[in-house]
């Protein structure tokens, strides 16, 4: 099985240990993991902005980087959303091709690795925070406004982690505000929905909060430290990898 | 009737969010009505089914409106209702008004109705010397601040009981600060039974409109629309043509979904039918298109018609939630509105569709399934594409399309972004940065993830 790593922008940028964490989790589960070298973003701050029509450069760069792998693998709810249900190209094959092949690492490790047990281990007290594009867009877990059965893709996962402790929250699944654009330019809601969010992991003693999406987990992170908190991000990735 | 403002949807949420503590009461207020919500739907396994079929249900009336609507005019007529058609705001104030001159009315009592707020009826009717007084507490609540609804369903969910307090102190006579809501609802009884006994017009909105029967179904907690329709002589009852459904037996399906989403109740307090006048009075049906025609004609964004007015994605919507109803501007605000506005004027609800952070728990709580999120998402391409996109907006987007188009200029500016965060901070943690007013800037790490991989891996 040979899988396409895709680490987005920002991921790559600012979060490295994020990737890293990805790549040597799937490595040690025994996948052939590669990194095209000339990849950039998914293009979806564009797209989200309403600026769809400028996202073709990225689209032909998506696809040109990731045809021919059996699974494209990203630590990242929101981008792989975006290719999923976004992603075209003047070679429609490809990019269709693309679209179903794709994976967010939790739904890859869940569904088509089927992982039952890991090799981890991380004793903390952690707050998951479940980002709403791998939720509700890939469905990644039960939403709590359905009547439907529980299921949690990453929760199932981080319950194979050893001497963690998950804490619960007051508002399992709310939005943290992040939003892409949508932290700048509706900057005072945003704020205020992460402020909320942060609050409810600080008051049920999180030492971290993770989560599917390093994006929501920046803009958490952002608060945190304004606030001089103790509370640290981490993407699940790093759980998951960590010995 | 929509609040007259300048600003859009950011800065009046910038507005609702300077006292903090407010924005929490008006969170939780609503999260705790989301919490009543989810209760009661958990308690009705077929929940989902019944959100499908309702979705069906309106599928249908969407697809064959124009049969329906000639089916609902010949049984209403044949009832001995007068049926009025409205193509828009304009034409149903003014219908209205004619109504009320032909029988020399000048004071009429009104149950809540959005679509009279969305047509801007108050104020027409006010100009024209005719006296409205909306019976609905909320409604009549905000009336008296001389404020619009911020919720469809829950008009002054915004004002807390000492603010009640201190408008019913100067409006009807109660003593100073009062909050107890026993004390107050008993005033605006007292104030709402004079309008009732005296008004020989009444205007009530519609829930659902019956194409088989030609009757039409009103809901309310307070029995308010009953009192005012009774009591009148002539019954007005204003309904958006959207507001069908095929058949009697339709209603156990709406009527079990409205309440639920609406406010956690199995079931509305009054579910009114409206069939025929009793001898001497009349009723009156105004079918108001008011745009529904072209957003009809528009195929990502028909479903919106769909909507049954519950107010459920408004309640879910954590941005609604802490940017307060007025902030949206437009008569219904929350995500169904941001939809909806758009398609009555896109320069001047431009803003709306970017108030979300597409997150979806207004998909999901919605009782008809409208793909909510999804209809944002295409409108913010819609709007830009016609132009209504700010310049700075239009020319960041531009550089970061070409940038993030060419490895090499991304890795460039990469490396660069870093360096200004690591190096030089202030250029980038300053009043100029929305992100860094209240948030930090992540950390810059010396290396990007493609700089570790090509060290560790080739």
């Amino acid at each position: 099985m040979r899988v396409g790593l895709f680490v987005p922008c920002y991921v790559d940028q600012f979060y490295p240990n994020a990737a890293i964490a990805t790549l040597q989790l799937l490595r040690k589960l025994g996948v052939e993991v590669e990194y095209p070298l000339n990849q950039t973003c998914c293009g979806q701050p564009m797209a989200n902005s309403g600026f769809e029509h400028l996202t073709n450069g990225c689209n032909e760069l998506f696809v040109k980087n990731f045809s021919g792998f059996d699974y494209i693998v990203a630590p990242s709810g929101s981008c792989v959303l975006h290719v999923r249900e976004h992603l075209h190209d003047k070679d429609e094959t490809a990019a269709q091709e693309i679209r179903s092949k794709v994976y967010e690492l939790t739904s890859f490790l869940t569904d088509i690795l089927q992982v039952k047990q890991l090799k981890a281990r991380f004793p903390h007290k952690v707050g998951m925070h479940q980002s709403c594009h791998g939720q509700r867009g890939l469905k990644l877990s039960q939403m709590s406004e359905l009547v439907a059965p529980q299921f949690s893709k990453p929760g199932s996962l981080l319950n194979m982690v050893q001497d963690i402790e998950l804490i619960e929250l007051n508002r399992i699944d709310e939005c943290c505000g992040f939003g892409g654009t949508f932290c700048v330019t509706e900057e005072a809601v945003s704020v205020k929905m992460g402020k909320d969010r942060v609050a409810d992991h600080v008051k049920h003693g999180a030492e971290y909060i993770t989560g599917v999406d390093m994006s929501c987990l920046m803009h958490m992170e952002g608060i945190l430290n304004r606030q001089q908190s103790p509370v640290k991000v981490i993407h699940i990735a790093e759980i998951l990898n960590a010995e | 009737m929509s609040a007259v403002t300048n600003k859009d949807h950011a800065e009046l949420a910038e507005d609702f969010n300077r006292d903090e503590n407010r924005v929490d009461w008006h969170d939780e207020t609503l999260w705790w009505i989301r919490q009543k919500r989810d209760r009661i739907v958990h308690q009705i396994p077929d929940w989902e089914l019944l959100r499908e079929t309702a979705s069906q249900i309106k599928h249908n009336v969407l697809s064959n409106m124009h049969s329906y609507l000639q089916q609902f005019e010949a049984n209403a007529l044949a009832n001995g209702v007068h049926v009025h058609w409205a193509l828009n705001a304009q034409e149903h104030n003014q219908i209205i008004r004619q109504l009320l001159k032909d029988k020399q009315i000048t004071h009429m009592v009104k149950s809540k109705s959005m679509l009279t707020e969305e047509c801007g009826l108050n104020e027409y009717l006010a100009e024209h010397g005719i006296e409205v007084i909306d019976s609905d507490l909320g409604e009549r609540i905000v009336q008296l601040a001389k404020e619009p609804p911020s919720h469809i369903v829950l008009p002054c969910i915004h004002k807390k009981k000492e603010e009640i307090g201190d408008l019913f102190h100067m409006y009807l006579g109660t003593p100073s600060n009062v909050a107890d809501p026993q004390i107050l609802t008993e005033a605006a009884r007292q104030h709402l039974r004079e309008i009732f006994l005296t008004r020989r017009a009444a205007l009530t909105g519609v829930n659902f409109a019956v194409a088989e029967t030609g009757e039409f179904v009103v809901c309310t907690n307070e029995g308010n629309a009953d009192m005012g329709a009774h009591l009148a002589d002539i019954h007005i009852a204003s309904m958006g043509i959207e507001k069908l459904i095929p058949e009697r037996k339709h209603l156990g399906v709406f009527l079990r979904l409205l309440t639920r989403s609406a406010t956690g109740q199995p079931i509305t307090t009054y579910s009114s039918h409206f069939r025929k006048p009793r001898d001497g009075k009349e009723i009156h049906i105004v079918l108001v298109d008011n745009g529904r025609s072209e957003q009809l004609g528009r195929p990502d964004f028909r479903n919106s018609l769909k909507c049954i007015r519950c107010g459920a994605c408004m309640n879910t919507c954590p941005v609604y939630r802490r940017s307060g109803g007025h902030s949206y501007h437009t008569a219904v605000a929350g995500p169904i509105g941001s939809i909806l506005a758009p398609n009555l004027d896109m320069e001047k609800y431009a803003d709306l569709p970017f108030a979300s952070t597409l997150c979806g728990s207004c998909s999901n709580v919605c009782p008809v399934k409208i793909d909510i999120h999804d209809q944002l998402y295409k409108w913010r391409q819609v709007l830009v594409k016609k132009g209504y996109a700010p310049t700075a907006k239009k020319i960041g987007m531009q550089l970061m399309a070409a940038t993030l188009s060419s490895p090499a200029l991304y890795h460039t500016a990469g490396k660069a972004g870093r360096a200004a965060l690591r190096y030089i901070p202030f250029a980038i943690n300053n009043k100029l940065n929305p992100w860094y007013k209240h948030r930090d800037m992540p950390q810059a790490p010396k290396q990007s993830f493609r700089d570790w991989y090509l060290k560790n891996n080739s």
